[in-house]
């Protein structure tokens, strides 16, 4: 058995109704993983969205799951920035954190040096905005559970190659 | 379109086929829909249906009305181009427009209602993803406004056929109506053909909007490679020259790349010298009495051709996608052979297997470039280990494993398809279809094709009942040749309605069942895996076959002993009507040669006797 790698894909796709659906149903029938999903428009004009998915498997695996992709008639590209060599991955989270005393003194503190920005704030609690690496996220979220109640919410990976070259639909 | 305009837009699928200029009906009525009007015209939904099946060459569609699509069946009604065949069951619709597409390369178009008439489509638009055939389905909605409310025979159409097609349309604005129609055609007979659902609601067919012709559509998204890298074709020729030990391995790829692309594989089997196998699905790309030729792989396959494919030591695999059926035990599967794979859909490869050369390619394109690659180097392949390897193969192939002993007077299963084989094979044209069992692989082993696009089974999804409409559709495309549908008892329950649409357009389809009583490729896993222990195939109070043909208006015939199969033959292909000829063979006769569920190539049960000594693996009896 090879080893399961995990990796960050970019599928740029016609944004008509149903194409979504299409890209998840594939995931779910296929038995493939996903880790997280972020779509979004990214060309009003020529209505194309742009899907980051970051998935787990075999390198067989992850082979099928890039064609099997790619042969979705919507599709207009996908690209493996895993594969394809250095690119910037960030992920953008929203976290509220009930606590009092010195919790919350503690809670600043960190949210600085995470440079999270504090959205809301009450008596009682906090809302941060936090944004990085998966990695960093996990960490800050970790450190926040331990300071109080909290409730999460992160939009999943977006992800970019580096370098000069710009990928383009056309 | 033909096969040779088929392969063209395949080689420029961002544009739409282009059609023949069209003439007008004969006796339009005054509100027929003008087919030689402008391209611009103005014209309502349901006119541009038609407008754009004429502008697509389309000659039959294969449909059932309903609420949801009346407005279709009135523009059908009132123009003479496109012909309807009335089916009686959806699904038998779509089988009967896979058999059409299969036998003649064009797309088969399907119209059906809404709800439960697009439900009844989904195993025929499953069989035919499995099986890469193009077809365009057509299903009427709800009205738009009414989407999502539970409308009155309301089914989430697009929702249900999303994993069963290849691409599938909801259709809300009249503008994008034109557009799609032509759409649905180049996704479903371009690159790796497939089914394409449209959904109409009801709205749009009434809403009157400007028709747009195929020549202008362009697809924004949506490339298939069809053209091999130059630099694979020089590696893959390179590996043949110099191979001791090797096999062509050939599948329904070759078929739908169209006749010429069997041409090329006979060529380049010929000009090589190499031995050649077919998968199920690829029967008939190869001629079947050129003595390279191996029989077909797999389970039921020959001895010579999976030993063949077990000790070979270069691969060529012409679109075939190594399914379970044909590699057995994967961790076993062909150890010691370097593996190229020519296929249009990079998905196919490397998906079960792991391949050493990856060629994305039209199959023709590609074997035209192998060959003239070959040709251009004057390449000779290493003809003492060649002979070697022939001999070894020859020494197999002695072993004779698809014979049978045919003695007294019950009529074996083999026998009944060898006597049809010798008593048509002198006829021009002969198209067989199948259902799906024993009946269905000794139909494959014993009846040989020298021609593409004779042969329409159901390989993929395997779908009891498949066979019967498929020889509708044949029937459609080959008024004048001979279509039989090899069936068995229980399979051919499943769309046994459809001989009443076979009478209704006087297609003299022939109903050809091997009745064994049994479901007989359950009993024989039952035996082989269950220890004999028969549950629920075992098919109580038939129905007289002949009786039941007659009740049909069709006309009946039996065979229950040796001596009245020939008989029984020639006068079923004689007769100008519909038949079922119900022919009672041996009940317990097994199809073999079998390589079991998950075992290697080299562990074949070879008759009835090898069985008794080789218990199943457990990780075997899991698998289908
Ligand atoms: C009861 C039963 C028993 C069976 N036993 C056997 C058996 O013993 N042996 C056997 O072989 N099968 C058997 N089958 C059938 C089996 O399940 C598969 O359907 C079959 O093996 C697949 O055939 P294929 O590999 O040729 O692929 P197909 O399903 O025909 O797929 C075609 C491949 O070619 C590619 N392709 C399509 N168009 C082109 C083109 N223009 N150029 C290049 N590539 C193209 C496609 O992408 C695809 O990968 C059995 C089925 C049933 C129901
Ligand atoms: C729609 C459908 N249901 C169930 C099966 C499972 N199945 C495969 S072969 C078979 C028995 C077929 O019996 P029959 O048509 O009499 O053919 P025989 O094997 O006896 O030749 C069954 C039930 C199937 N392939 N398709």
């Amino acid at each position: 058995m090879s080893e399961i790698e995990t990796h960050t894909i970019a599928v740029v796709v016609d944004n008509e109704p149903g194409v979504l659906a299409r890209v998840i149903g594939l995931f779910s029938g296929r038995g493939y993983n996903i880790e997280s999903l972020t779509v979004s428009e990214i060309d009003e004009e020529q209505s194309i969205s742009r899907i980051t998915v970051v998935t787990s498997g075999t390198p067989m695996v992850i082979e099928q799951i890039k064609a099997q992709l790619e042969r979705l008639v919507p599709v207009h590209y996908v690209s493996d920035l895993t594969l394809e060599g250095s690119h910037v991955e960030r992920e953008l989270a929203l976290i509220k954190v009930r606590n009092s005393g010195g919790n919350r003194v503690e809670a600043l503190r960190i949210a600085d040096t995470f440079r999270a920005r504090t959205l809301d704030s009450t008596l009682e609690s906090f809302v941060f905005e936090v944004t990085g690496s998966v990695k960093k996220i996990d960490a800050f979220i970790d450190l926040m559970q331990a300071l109080g109640e909290t409730e999460v919410c992160r939009t999943g990976v977006v992800a970019i190659m580096r370098g000069e070259k710009v990928a383009s639909t056309n | 379109m033909t096969t040779a305009e088929k392969t063209q837009t395949a080689k420029t699928p961002e544009t739409a086929p282009k059609t023949a200029p069209k003439t007008a009906p004969k006796t339009a009525t005054e509100t027929a829909p003008d087919m030689t009007a402008p391209a611009t015209q103005q014209m309502t939904g349901a006119e541009m249906v038609l407008k754009a099946l004429a502008d697509q060459d389309v000659e039959v569609v294969f449909g059932y009305p309903g609420g949801a699509v009346l407005p279709i069946y009135d523009a059908l009604f009132k123009q003479n181009q496109v012909r309807h065949v009335l089916v009686r069951h959806e699904q038998g619709a779509v089988h009967s427009a896979e058999g059409y597409a299969r036998s003649c390369g064009k797309v088969g178009v399907v119209l059906v209602t809404s709800g439960p008439g697009a439900t009844n489509a989904v195993t025929g638009l499953t069989d035919a993803l499995m099986d890469s055939i193009p077809v365009v389905c057509l299903t009427g909605q709800v009205p738009t406004h009414l989407i999502g409310n539970d409308a009155f025979q309301e089914a989430d159409t697009t929702g249900i056929t999303r994993p069963c097609t290849k691409h599938n349309y909801l259709v809300k604005r009249i503008e994008d109506l034109p557009r799609v129609m032509h759409e649905a055609f180049i996704v479903a007979s371009t690159g790796r053909p497939g089914p394409v659902v449209v959904d109409l609601p009801k709205d749009i067919l009434f809403a009157v909007g400007a028709y747009v012709g195929p020549e202008q559509i362009k697809m924004k998204s949506y490339r298939p490679q069809v053209e091999p890298v130059p630099d694979a074709i020089d590696q893959a020729v390179e590996l043949l020259r110099h191979a001791k030990r090797p096999i062509i391995y050939s599948g329904g790829g070759v078929i739908n790349a169209g006749p010429h692309a069997s041409e090329l594989l006979t060529k380049l089997v010929r000009t090589t010298g190499f031995p050649c196998t077919n998968t199920l699905m690829g029967l008939g790309a190869m001629p079947a009495s050129d003595p390279h030729f191996l029989g077909m792989l797999g389970m039921h396959g020959t001895y010579e051709a999976n030993l063949a494919m077990y000790n070979c030591d270069v691969m060529l695999n012409v679109g075939a996608r190594f399914d379970d059926r044909v590699t057995g035990n994967l961790k076993e599967f062909s150890p010691n052979s370097k593996k190229i794979h020519i296929d249009i859909d990079p998905s196919s490869i490397n998906k079960n297997v792991k391949v050493d050369l990856p060629i994305v390619a039209d199959a023709g394109n590609a074997l035209q470039a192998i060959l003239d690659r070959w040709n251009h180097k004057k390449c000779a392949p290493d003809g003492a280990a060649l002979s070697a390897w022939w001999k070894q193969i020859d020494a197999w192939k002695a072993k004779k494993c698809l014979s049978f002993d045919q003695q007294g007077d019950v009529i074996k299963p083999q026998y009944a398809i060898q006597r049809l084989y010798e008593l048509t094979k002198d006829r021009d044209d002969v198209f067989i279809t199948t259902e799906v069992g024993q009946h269905q692989m000794w139909a494959a082993q014993h009846f040989h094709f020298e021609k593409p696009n004779r042969w329409m089974t159901s390989g993929g999804l395997g779908t009891m009942g498949y066979g019967l409409p498929a020889a509708i559709g044949v029937q459609m495309a080959h008024r004048d040749a001979l279509v039989i549908d090899i069936a068995g008892e229980a399979s051919i329950l499943m769309n046994i309605q459809e001989m009443s649409t076979a009478v209704q357009y006087r297609l003299p389809v022939k109903v050809f069942i091997l009745n064994n009583q049994w479901m007989g490729m359950v009993r024989q896993w039952q035996e082989l895996i269950h220890g004999g222990r028969y549950s629920e195939s075992y098919t109580e109070a038939l129905p007289d076959f002949v009786k039941l043909a007659e009740g049909f208006h069709g006309v009946g015939l039996r065979a229950t002993n040796v001596n009245e199969l020939d008989d029984v033959i020639l006068k079923m292909i004689e007769t100008d009507a519909p038949v079922i000829a119900d022919i009672c063979v041996d009940e317990k006769e097994n199809c073999f040669p079998m390589i079991p569920s998950g075992a290697p190539h080299y562990q074949m049960l070879l008759g009835p006797d090898d069985q008794a000594d080789k218990p199943q693996s457990e990780e075997g009896m899991v698998l289908v």
